[in-house]
This record gives C-alpha cells, sequence and structure tokens, in this order.
C-alpha cells in the first residue's frame, strides 16, 4: 500500500510541471481578454446609454450633452481650433502652469519636509504653523492670487504651488522621520557628517514616501491651474470650460474634461517611468 | 609616549541612564569596568536585555555616559570617532547602494578619493567572497551575503576597535559558524581589538580571548574568564574539544545564575 502511494505523486512531479505550467498561463491569457473585453463592454455600455437617454429627451440633452456632441466639439477644437486660439495653445499652457507650479512646490515641499524632519527646534516652532495653513481650504486663495498676480500664468502657478507643498511637505517629513535609525548610526560610525548623513541617508530614505506625494500632487496642480483660469485668464483649459459654461455649452465643458484627463493621465504615466528606473533598489513585487 | 602602552579600550565606572517614554529612568549600566588590551578579542555575554548592547554605544561614541569614563587608545570618547568600526545586529546596509558603492560609503565619508575608495572596496569584497556581487543591491542578496556587504564595510575603514553586536544573531546555524570563521580569519590580519556581544555563550568561547559575563541588568562585569584555546581556531571543531567544554561549564555556572534572575523578574514582571 504504502509503496504505491509514494510512487504515484513522484510521478505526477515528473511529468505534469509542463502541462500545469501551460494550463495555468492559458488561464492567465484567458483571465486578461475576460478583463478587457469587460472594460470595453463597460465603457460602451455608458456611453450607448447616455447617448440613447439623451437622443430620446429621457435625460435633458441640453444640460447633460452626448457623447457624439462632446466628440464633434473635441474635433471642431482639433481641426479649427478655439474660440481663444488653437487647442494644443490652450493644453502647453494650461500644462506649463501646472508644471511651473507642480515643481515649485514640490521642491519646496520636499526641502522644508526634509528640514523639519531633521531639525527638531525647526519643527517644534514651525508645526503648529503649518497646520493651521494646511486646514485652510487653499482652493480660495485662487481669486487673491488673480489680484495680487494679474490674469497672466502667475496666478495659476502660484494657486498650483499651494496646492502642491502641503501633501509633499508632509511626506517629505514623514519620511525623514521614520528614517531607519540602524542606517543613520551605521553612516555615522562609518564617518559620515550631519550634511552627509541628510544627504545621503535621509533624502533617498525618503524618496519612497515623496513619490508617493508626487503622484496626488500633479492632479492638485492641474487643479489649481485649472480653477486659476476659470476665475480669470486669457488662455487655457480652465477659460475654455468658463467660456463654454458661458455659452451654455455643455458640449464644451465635458470636451474639455476629457482633454484634462488624457493630460493628467499622460503624466501620471511619466512619473511612473520615472519611479521604476529611479527605484532600481527596491525589491520588485512590493509596489506593483 | 602613556598613549602607546594605553589599552584599546577602558572604561572605568560608566553608567547610562535612559529616560524611558512613560518619564521614568532606566539604568542600562552600571559602574561598568571593563579593559580591553590591544588586539584582544573580548566577548561579552549576558542575558537578554540587561544593557550589552549600551556598552557598545558608549564606546563607539554614539551615546555618551551618564556617569563615569570611556577612554578609547588612552583618550576620552568625544562623538563619533574615526578609529571604532561598528557592525550592528540588524541589517545596515544601504538598500539603494549597490554592494560597491556600500562597501565604499566608509571611505567616501571620510574624504578618500573615489578611486582609491573603489580600490579598496574591491579588495574587500574579494576577501569576503562577493567580487563577483558588486552590482547587485542589497536586496538581492541572502541574509549572510548581507552580513559579508557589511563585515566589508566596517574592515575597508581599518577600524582599530571593532565593535559587534549581536552581528550574526540573525543567521541560520550554518551561515553563522561560517560567518565567525570568516571574521576570526579578516580578524587576524587586522590586529585590530574587537568586542563582540552576544547571548550565544558557545560561539563567545569560539571567538574569544577573554569572555566577560555581564550581571543581570543594569549590566555591569561579573566575571572574566581567560579562554586559553589555541589560534587559530575553527568553531565547528573547536567546540568539541574536551577543553571547550570544561571551560563552557565553568562560565554557565556564572552565566547562569544571571539569567535565572533576569527569567524570574520576567515572570515577576508579567504577573
Amino acid at each position: 500500500m504504502s509503496p504505491e502511494v509514494l510512487s504515484t505523486p513522484v510521478v505526477d512531479t515528473a511529468k505534469t510541471p509542463p502541462d500545469r505550467a501551460h494550463s495555468r498561463a492559458r488561464a492567465a491569457r484567458r483571465r486578461r481578454i475576460v478583463v478587457t473585453v469587460s472594460r470595453v463592454l463597460l465603457l460602451v455600455a455608458v456611453l450607448g446609454l447616455w447617448e440613447v437617454l439623451a437622443r430620446t429627451e429621457v435625460i435633458d440633452p441640453f444640460n447633460f450633452s452626448m457623447p457624439s456632441k462632446i466628440w464633434d466639439q473635441i474635433w471642431t477644437w482639433i481641426t479649427h481650433g478655439t474660440a481663444l486660439g488653437s487647442l494644443g495653445e490652450q493644453i502647453w499652457y494650461t500644462l506649463h502652469e501646472a508644471l511651473l507650479g507642480w515643481v515649485f512646490g514640490v521642491v519646496a515641499g520636499v526641502v522644508f519636509g526634509i528640514a523639519l524632519g531633521r531639525i527638531t527646534l525647526l519643527a517644534d516652532v514651525l508645526g503648529p504653523y503649518i497646520k493651521v495653513l494646511n486646514s485652510i481650504p487653499r482652493i480660495v486663495l485662487a481669486p487673491i492670487f488673480v489680484i495680487w498676480f494679474g490674469l497672466g500664468p502667475a496666478s495659476k502657478v502660484a494657486s498650483a504651488v499651494v496646492l502642491v507643498f502641503f501633501p509633499v511637505f508632509f511626506n517629505a517629513f514623514q519620511g525623514a522621520r521614520e528614517v531607519d535609525r540602524n542606517l543613520v548610526a551605521n553612516a555615522r560610525i562609518l564617518g559620515a557628517s550631519d550634511r552627509r548623513v541628510t544627504l545621503q541617508v535621509v533624502i533617498p530614505s525618503a524618496t519612497s514616501w515623496i513619490f508617493t506625494s508626487l503622484h496626488v500632487s500633479f492632479g492638485f496642480a492641474l487643479i489649481g491651474a485649472i480653477v486659476g483660469e476659470y476665475i480669470g485668464a486669457t488662455k487655457g483649459i480652465g477659460l475654455l470650460v468658463a467660456q463654454s459654461q458661458g455659452t451654455f455649452n455643455a458640449a464644451g465643458v465635458y470636451a474639455a474634461m476629457v482633454i484634462l484627463a488624457v493630460v493628467a493621465l499622460l503624466a501620471e504615466g511619466l512619473l511612473t517611468f520615472a519611479e521604476r528606473r529611479i527605484f532600481r533598489w527596491k525589491p520588485s513585487g512590493s509596489d506593483s | 609616549m602613556s598613549a602607546d602602552i594605553s589599552p584599546a579600550i577602558e572604561l572605568r565606572g560608566a553608567s547610562k541612564t535612559f529616560r524611558t517614554p512613560s518619564g521614568g529612568l532606566h539604568t542600562a549600566v552600571r559602574g561598568l569596568d571593563l579593559t580591553v588590551g590591544r588586539g584582544e578579542f573580548v566577548a561579552v555575554v549576558g542575558p537578554t536585555g540587561c544593557g550589552k548592547s549600551t556598552t557598545l554605544t558608549l564606546v563607539s561614541g554614539l551615546e555618551e555616559p551618564s556617569e563615569g569614563e570611556v577612554l578609547v587608545v588612552g583618550e576620552p570618547v568625544r562623538g563619533v570617532g574615526d578609529k571604532v568600526g561598528f557592525v550592528f545586529q540588524q541589517d545596515a546596509t544601504f538598500p539603494w547602494r549597490t554592494v560597491l558603492s556600500n562597501v565604499m560609503a566608509g571611505p567616501r565619508f571620510r574624504g578618500v578619493p573615489k578611486a582609491e575608495a573603489k580600490q579598496k572596496a574591491r579588495e574587500w569584497l574579494a576577501r569576503v567572497g562577493l567580487a563577483a556581487f558588486e552590482d547587485r543591491y542589497p536586496h538581492q542578496l541572502s541574509g549572510g551575503q548581507r552580513k559579508r556587504v557589511a563585515l566589508a564595510a566596517t574592515f575597508v575603514n581599518d577600524p582599530e576597535i571593532l565593535l559587534m553586536d549581536e552581528p550574526f544573531s540573525a543567521l541560520d546555524v550554518q551561515t553563522r559558524a561560517l560567518m565567525s570563521d570568516e571574521l576570526l580569519e579578516l580578524w587576524e590580519g587586522t590586529g585590530a581589538s574587537v568586542v563582540f556581544v552576544t547571548h550565544d555563550l558557545e560561539e563567545s568561547i569560539a571567538l574569544a580571548d577573554k569572555v566577560v559575563v555581564m550581571t543581570a541588568g543594569p549590566a555591569t562585569v561579573k566575571q572574566v574568564f581567560d579562554i586559553d584555546l589555541p589560534r587559530p581556531r575553527k568553531v565547528e571543531s573547536v567546540r568539541l574539544e574536551p577543553r571547550f567544554i570544561e571551560i563552557y561549564r565553568e562560565i554557565w555556572e556564572s552565566l547562569g545564575e544571571e539569567v535565572r534572575i533576569t527569567r524570574e523578574r520576567g515572570a515577576a514582571h508579567v504577573a
């Protein structure tokens, strides 16, 4: 009895692996196809339902527009340009403001975060003020920035900066605080000065915290730029939204949103690519 | 002149008191007197949590003694000096640096030019058998290999004083014996003075010239045993020798009592 029991699994393991690996790969492939097809079907269903409901006037096409009209609007903007100039120019304008605001906000956030994380006195003195500033709904500063800096890009950059700064700051601060004490002790024993400990131990180990906030904060930078433009500008997607709204062109508002979504996704993709390059030292699988 | 004959490490009545998070005071080390001669390998054993590690942080300059004096090569310790190397219990390799760059870190921190640092680092990597792994990141190595990186990164600085805080306790038994042998080989070439903290009595006898038994916390020296086993030693074979077993029994008589006290205290604490 027992020799048979023992021998069967041995035969099994010798024979089945290629088969099993094969069927497993096939199952995985099939699953991928199912997921992709379901995604496409879901999109088609939602857009189709919207289109049908709007055309049959179950929902008001004037307020809710419909996908075909939104697409027409985007197509018109692409081929004939917008009332403000070419579409590319509007996108570039908004992106330019968001990027500038993002870079300034990130640099300031990282510098302040690391500094306060490393220098306890500074953290104790400034801590409460930063909490107060963070609790202000900073988006209401956008109109003030338009008053201060005018209709040009500067006011949009400023509102992007205040939105980006805080999440980056808090993450950098936390990252600097949570540095492995062993690594710091080891660096000091090996002969590192305080400055080197900050530059070569604290900052590298805080980067994963900082990168987490970079993903969120680029979205915030776009919001800052758009809201700034919406309130008052001479160019940009936000102004496009405001103008479409002013002319009761619902399709225009949606079309601008679609364009923004595409821009944000592209930026997100670029960031993920950069992250992969920078975090080669990390064990894979922990974040994907 | 007197500096030449002064011992490598001298602790005179050193005490260290920490403030606990709850506001109380915890004395880790009290009235500690310990002398480590030049080129001597001293192992410190004691019950868990008795303050062995604190002794090392005092010698390294990472912490200052609350009372008493700590001298390294005749000079009082003021902050982290350049004579000391420290191998930690936990992994302390920099995960974002490659193996080579990790070993280069010490010399680079101390202002050695890059090319020279790289050459020295390569030499030490070859000596610990990791020459083929210099481009890997620490997470791609096994625990034993990471420990070798830590050893190379410490030895590359040519420390006169080598402090080791249960360096091999996280490794499996076979790797541990292997690493102990490698440590002895590396050390015999350098003439450094070593303080090796462990809770493993066998390990301490196999490695050291002198075994210091600490009391249950607050730590102070209870007894010092000279280990007269001949060198060079092989960890696996030396512990089968009759003399080894004799020494083991002798030291355990002293250490066992402290371990019992610690255990009873722990039980009282739980109850």
